[in-house]
């Protein structure tokens, strides 16, 4: 066991199975008897069994969810587990779909399902192979029920704490069986979270709450335009403050620092800090659409090709159209944030992050150590969006730390937060398509905006194709005989972009489910009907439309300027359709009434987190819809706080029903599923209720309410 | 220096009286269990009690505090019949997912629960739409409101 991993945060079991927030209790090396048999699995001596994360917990339940699948495998003792979260370590940890240790793209159940039964599945094999070593019998005859393995035969039994020491010195099999479905008592069933109670006692420690002996607190700003550099800072004001510590002044980032974060902030206003702007200063959102627009022109790479789409277009009814996705911040509640203690020989970091590895790698080479010199702590995360996919904050806070004596927690401020984030990038996506006898012939898709992998993760980026920026469009659910999609990356450059939650489905199931919509009403047909035949190839997701277009009660009378829209979407192996029903008045104002989701995600790890994921993620996507848009000028990110990017409140939220579809395949993702769901039947609502097709998003009351042309 | 009684504990802090009480807490307390969100009273992030009525604590002057006011903070809440029984109902619906908001979430819902022991829809509305939760936990904070007043 490493430093780091000695020096993380536990949850600890409390009494009768309730997990509680430990405190960073210091974890000696394994005691002599623990049974090791992973990097997920440590079975002590008395019985308790820790698991040890390889996915971080956001909030998406994911710490629960793992723990069921291992302990289902291991047949453990549910009231003995307790979770930690994992040190840094790509090898031990790395997440199978990226080789590199991160938390994303809704996969932490997709991609360690069968890791995670193997490990779970191996590790009960050494167990019971302890035992019937033990009692001289054959490891056949025994079973394995609830931390104990038991021969029926003999009526004996033994705990895995008695056998951890002996299960350590068996050979593990190759293959070990696995359960079959129907022998599930821990996967599948709603048990309660284990990363809860301590978060409504305000006793769980998030990044932002790490306090590390002699800690001073920093503000920072960021250069206001990216690329731009300090020119001169006149501290003379702020130095003489009380409470006012140091004044860091690096290249592109100035910081106070203050016996507190109130100090700091009022150190940071006193400055006069004089920027140069650099190249992107006459850049605006203007600038950004324009170029978008021209660059969509362009052939792009093709990312799928079936039939010959260009002849079919001139087979029948054409329709074409092009939609439109603003930038977006994340707003995480958790403002970015992080501690770092830089000291003679090395380097410790208190963060949350979904990119643990990365966090190490990045502050080292900030730094010039060796990773192995900085030792990342990992705490909780409020909220993860994507945001804490990026470094940056740390490698920031790092820099402004090597510069300061003692631990320093540097705390971005909302407005900081807001206006230098790795934005949501705008996306055009032109789209045509052909109509013979009410089917789609033809169809063309093509996807123009950033290319996140290529920055984020270039070895998945290949042939100019960024798999995410087509996810969900290359591989559309419905059966159409001739069709393209392309891809063409285009940077806005003015500030970078990033993944957020729902990435590339967010904006392809806006746009293709907008479009269905159009060519349902161009066919004459319903928008239920007119998917579901076309659904012959998903019979999934033609199961979920059938379910969420009855659970909604669509075709039922509503009140004037009130309506029902559908989306369906095949998205991180999830499938799902989804009914909003919203109400138009006569200023545009928007009112959501009623939600609906029906959810195919195969096996339901835990179906209540399943619940709480999509009614969350519809939220999110719906909050997106209706308000979301950063916008620039002169090269200044516009908006600052949640007076002016503005997030839906519980007055606003209206009743949402989720169901869930028994099902026995491999587990799908649902993290972001209900981000990508909620704006396209928005949008298809509010055509219903006004005749008006929305092809930008945020929406645009000015024109649902006739004021300008749509 | 200033005094204040923080969930029955009478503390000193050697302030000025313009700093918040959000980061008198956080940063030279210790108590870590309220929240920074925003710092202008716009996510409820850091709502505190004070004399039973749920403030932001981001915009609240130390200075402005009486001596013998009250103040109440995550930390305490669950001392209180009203706190205690939204925490529990929290955990009974799982509510919460990052979890960020929720301190605040439960001292507004604990101050509403308190004034208010049967709220309806329009009253959870009031006490509770100054409360961002970005996670989206807005359906089942209203039905655990409910429950904690036997009203659902």
């Amino acid at each position: 066991m490493n430093a780091a991993f000695s020096r993380r945060t536990l949850l600890k079991a409390g009494a009768a199975g309730t997990l509680l927030l430990g405190f960073h209790l210091p974890m000696a090396r394994a005691a002599i008897g623990t049974f090791e048999p992973n990097a997920f699995i440590r079975i002590a001596g008395d019985g308790t069994v820790t698991l040890v994360m390889p996915q971080v917990e956001m909030g998406q339940g994911t710490y629960t969810s793992i723990s069921q699948i291992l302990a289902e495998e291991l047949d453990a003792d549910w009231s003995l587990v307790t979770v930690a979260h994992a040190p840094p370590s790509d090898k031990l940890y790395g997440n199978p779909f990226f080789g590199i240790q991160v938390t994303g793209n809704s996969n932490s159940i997709r991609a360690f399902w069968d890791p995670l039964r193997k490990a779970g599945a191996t590790a009960r094999a050494l167990l019971v192979q302890a035992a019937a070593q033990q009692w001289k019998v054959d490891a056949a005859s025994c079973r394995a029920a609830k931390g104990e393995v038991f021969h029926d035969a003999s009526g004996r039994k033994l705990g895995y704490g008695a056998l951890a020491a002996a299960a350590g010195t068996q050979t593990p099999p190759e293959n070990p069986p696995l359960k079959a479905v129907k022998d599930f008592t821990l996967v599948g069933q709603p048990l309660k979270r284990l990363d809860t109670a301590g978060k409504v006692n305000g006793t769980v420690k998030y990044g932002i709450d790490a306090l590390p002996p002699g800690v001073k607190f920093a503000s920072v700003t960021l250069s206001p335009v990216q690329g731009g550099k300090v020119v001169k800072v006149d501290d003379s004001k702020a130095k003489a403050m009380p409470g006012v510590r140091q004044v860091v002044v690096l290249d592109d980032v100035v910081a106070v620092v203050g016996d507190h974060t109130w100090v700091a902030k009022q150190g940071l206003a006193a400055l006069e800090i004089e920027w140069d702007d650099g190249p992107n200063a006459k850049i605006s959102s203007a600038d950004v659409w324009n170029d978008l627009r021209a660059a969509s022109q362009n052939k792009g790479a093709v990312a799928k090709e079936e039939g010959d789409a260009d002849k079919a277009l001139g087979d029948g009814e054409r329709l074409d159209a092009a939609y439109e996705m603003p930038f977006l911040a994340h707003a995480t509640m958790e403002p970015m944030n992080c501690v770092v203690h830089v000291t003679a020989d090395g380097c410790e970091v208190w963060i949350g992050t979904q990119v643990m590895s990365r966090v190490q790698a990045e502050v080292a080479k900030a730094l010039n150590l060796p990773a192995e010199k900085v030792i990342v702590h990992q705490h909780l995360l409020g909220g993860g969006f994507g945001r804490r996919l990026e470094p940056d904050m740390a490698v920031i806070s790092a820099r402004i730390a090597q510069q300061v004596a003692t631990p320093l927690k540097v705390t971005w401020s909302r407005e900081e937060d807001i206006r230098h984030d790795v934005y949501r990038p705008v996306y055009r996506d032109v789209i045509s398509a052909s109509l013979k006898d009410g089917k789609i012939n033809g169809w063309t898709y093509r996807v123009t905006g950033s290319a996140v992998l290529a920055r984020w993760f270039p070895p998945a980026y290949q042939k100019d194709i960024d798999i995410d920026g087509v996810d969900s469009a290359a591989d559309i659910p419905y059966g159409i005989p001739n069709l393209r999609v392309e891809f063409v990356r285009k940077e806005p450059g003015v500030v970078t972009t990033g993944f957020w939650r729902g990435v590339g489905p967010n904006n392809n199931v806006f746009a293709i489910e907008s479009f269905i919509d159009e060519l349902a009403h161009k066919a004459g047909k319903d928008p239920v009907d007119f998917r579901v035949a076309h659904l012959d190839k998903t019979p999934r997701l033609k199961a979920a439309v059938q379910l969420a277009a009855q659970k909604s009660g669509w075709g039922e009378k509503l009140p004037a300027r009130t309506a029902r829209g559908i989306s369906a979407q095949v998205a991180f192996g999830s499938f799902i359709s989804t009914v909003v029903e919203a109400e138009v008045d006569s200023s545009g104002e928007v009112q959501l009434r009623r939600i609906v989701s029906a959810v195919d995600t195969g096996i339901p790890v835990n179906p209540d987190t399943i619940i709480a994921q999509l009614q969350g993620g519809l939220i999110f996507g719906l909050t997106a819809a209706l308000f979301g848009e950063i916008t620039i000028k002169n090269g200044r990110v516009e908006q600052s706080n949640f007076h002016d990017y503005r997030m839906l409140r519980i007055n606003e939220v209206p009743p949402i029903e989720v169901h869930l579809i028994p099902s026995e395949e491999h587990p799908g993702g649902t993290g972001e599923t209900g981000a990508t769901a909620g704006p396209p039947a928005l949008g298809n609502a509010l055509y219903a209720a006004t005749g008006i097709r929305l092809r930008r998003l945020p929406i645009d009351r000015d024109i649902l309410a006739g004021k300008k042309p749509a | 220096m200033i005094t204040l009684t923080i969930n029955g504990e009478s503390k000193q802090l050697d302030v000025t009286e313009d700093t918040p009480l959000l980061w008198a807490l956080r940063d030279v307390l210790g108590m870590t269990g309220t929240k920074f969100g925003c710092g202008i009273a716009q996510c409820g992030a850091c709502t505190v009690q004070v004399d039973g009525q749920a403030v932001r604590s981001c915009m609240l002057p130390v200075g402005a505090i009486g001596e013998g006011s009250k103040i109440t903070t995550i930390e305490g809440i669950g001392a209180t019949d009203a706190g205690a029984r939204i925490q529990k109902a929290w955990l009974d619906l799982e509510v919460v997912q990052c979890g960020y908001c929720q301190s605040g979430q439960i001292m507004s819902a604990s101050a509403l629960l308190a004034a208010t022991p049967q709220p309806d829809d329009k009253d959870i509305d009031a006490a509770m739409a100054g409360n961002i939760c970005r996670c989206g936990t807005y359906v089942r904070i209203r039905e655990a409101i409910k429950k904690a007043a036997g009203v659902a």
